[in-house]
């Protein structure tokens, strides 16, 4: 029987005027990958961290585990790992002494949490760092150490803000290898991104913010059969030319979106589609198919990109 | 669901009153800044107990030859250095504390994202209030007694009561340490962080720490009265010389209050800052 580790109905959150999540209501459950995709300033964050008890709503309701973020704080984030979007290492602290200390902040024996360090560096992969200080730590490291250090207390939810924001491509697939692991595992994983390969590798569940609000809720596949096309053919003309190519493109396909570099053209067929570009005589400076993705559901439901 | 043993620590504090504030864990916070230490530079730890000393022969001895015996303010006569070693050992205290609850607390809050971090964890603001106060008045107690070691043996603590000293160290320490941090976490910019340099140079000088108050007009007698160093070395300057009345009970509630106040405005500026 499934669990709701997370119940949120009705949540808003304003700072001053300007209301950063505006009513949106949605239910994690244990051992699910749950994801909050959207685009900077969607409210995501927000959401993440009067989930984690670090920050108070404006109104609606919030459960965790059965407890109200509000009124108990500390219990509630004695079941969370958090890994914030900016990087709080403590600095002046070696690796293995990072990952100590945040164990005593919960309460935790010493014994306890020696025990576990020499596993927390093997999953971070920071076995010959673990006297190094923090400072002198990769990118990549500081982020694999900082969830290492958010799995110490062994909580029943991981919290992950932006989790491979600034990091190269390389650094990104061991994140998603070592987060995979922890979904295999079947620690419930809440996580925020703006990347839409990231949503679709980690995800099971997602719900689409924008402004503060839901634009859709499921999973990345069903998202993307319910909002867009199988395949998509995007064509480049040259910058100034795309929107003057729009009209003709649109008699040759349902549905396209002009964007400034680029018109992209949804349908089930793309190679056909080309072809018929092609044959009506109009020359493409580049074209490339390709499936959708959740880009294209973002794009669908907002009518602009996620990353600009 | 089986509890993990962060959640189970967590649950004892449950349904006691702050729990939301408070877990009862401020040790954890001391412990981290004492981790820290471990590796930081020792002569930065040094310089603050060499200060005292060093005024101590300057004045004390340099300036107290021509001086000779002073007036304790209780009509017992004492050698300048005995005057004046209470007002140092005060002012030491002060000024350990000082350095751990402003600079270093601002560097956390705003560079390191240090407390975010503490906060992400089960503690609560006031645990890490507490923690760093804690350290910062450790501190305090540590040039405090460094510089009794070395004064005590010169004859500068005529009374017995003067071993009350320490502990009144700690309280002091203790106060300044929660005064400097509750004003560092409402500061946002290293300008305003140099007020606190540049108010605690006069502070110094002019509380009483060199010549006894009754020099000055009764206004200016008034106003440094007001400031908590001029308790501070009442409060040691009593012990050491063995002029006990009710007096330091006064300087004992100033510093309860501040400590008090301290403890508050920090902890509803950390919630403010990292839990809104």
């Amino acid at each position: 029987m499934s669990e709701n580790l997370i119940e949120v109905r009705g949540l808003t959150k304003k700072y001053g005027d300007f209301l950063a999540v505006d009513g949106i209501d949605f239910i994690v459950q244990k051992s699910e990958s749950f994801g909050l995709l959207g685009p900077n300033g969607a409210g995501k964050s927000t959401t993440m961290r009067i989930i984690a008890a670090t920050s108070q709503r404006t109104s609606g309701e919030v459960s965790v585990l059965g407890k109200d973020p509000e009124i108990q704080g500390p219990q509630i984030r004695a079941h969370l790992g958090v890994v914030p979007q900016q990087d709080n290492l403590d600095t002046q602290l070696t690796v293995t002494e990072n990952l100590y200390i945040y164990g005593r902040y919960f309460g935790l024996s010493k014994k306890f949490i020696n025990s576990k360090i020499s596993d927390l560096l093997e999953f971070a992969q920071l076995e010959e760092k673990r006297d190094t200080k923090v400072e002198a730590l990769s990118g990549g490291m500081k982020r694999r150490l900082t969830i290492a250090r958010s799995l110490v207390s062994e909580p029943d939810i991981l919290i992950l803000d932006e989790p491979t924001t600034g990091l190269d491509p390389q650094a990104r697939h061991i994140l998603w290898d070592r987060l995979f692991r922890l979904k295999e595992d079947g620690i419930t994983l809440l996580l925020t991104t703006h990347y839409m390969d990231e949503a679709e590798q980690l995800c099971d569940r997602l719900i689409v913010m924008d402004k503060g609000r839901i634009m859709a809720e499921g999973n990345p596949a069903a998202l993307i059969k319910k909002y867009s096309t199988k395949e998509v053919l995007e064509v480049r003309f040259g910058s100034n030319r795309n929107a003057v190519m729009a009209p003709a493109m649109r008699e040759l396909c349902e549905r396209i979106e002009v964007l400034p570099d680029r018109i992209l053209l949804y349908t089930e067929n793309a190679e056909t589609v080309l072809e018929n570009i092609v044959a009506a005589g109009h020359h493409p400076n580049t074209s490339l198919v390709r499936r959708t993705s959740l880009e294209d559901v973002f794009l669908r439901l907002t009518g602009r990109s996620l990353i600009e | 669901m089986l509890l993990s043993a962060a959640v189970a620590i967590a649950e004892r504090r449950s349904g006691k009153p702050g729990d939301h504030y408070y877990a009862g864990r401020s040790r954890a916070v001391v412990e981290r800044s004492y981790i820290a230490f471990k590796s930081s530079t020792w002569f930065v730890i040094l310089s603050g107990f060499v200060e005292p000393v060093l005024y101590l022969l300057s004045f004390g001895y340099g300036v107290g030859q021509f001086i000779g015996n002073i007036d304790s303010g209780t009509g017992k006569m004492v050698s300048y250095a005995a005057f004046i070693a209470p007002g140092l050992l005060a002012t030491s205290a002060m000024n350990g504390a000082i350095y751990d609850s402003t600079w270093n607390v601002f560097f956390k809050m705003h560079e390191s994202r240090l407390y975010h971090g503490m906060l992400a964890t089960s503690l609560g603001p006031l645990d890490v209030a507490l923690g760093e106060m804690a350290w910062a008045l450790l501190r305090g107690l540590v040039y405090a007694m460094g510089f009794m070691i070395v004064v005590a043996p010169l004859g500068l603590i005529p009374s017995w009561w003067g071993i009350l000293a320490i502990p009144a160290a700690v309280l002091i320490a203790f106060g300044f340490a929660a005064f400097g941090m509750a004003v560092t976490s409402y500061f946002t910019t290293f300008q305003q962080m140099g007020l606190i340099n540049i108010a605690l140079l006069p502070i110094f000088l002019f509380s009483g720490a060199f010549y006894p108050l009754t020099v000055f007009p009764g206004w200016t007698q008034a106003l440094i009265k007001a400031l908590p160093l001029w308790h501070a070395i009442e409060l040691i300057r009593g012990l050491t010389l063995g002029a006990i009345d009710m007096r330091l009970f006064g300087h004992v509630l100033y510093f309860l209050v501040m400590i008090a106040g301290g403890l508050f405005f920090t902890t509803r500026r950390l919630n403010a800052l990292f839990m809104r």
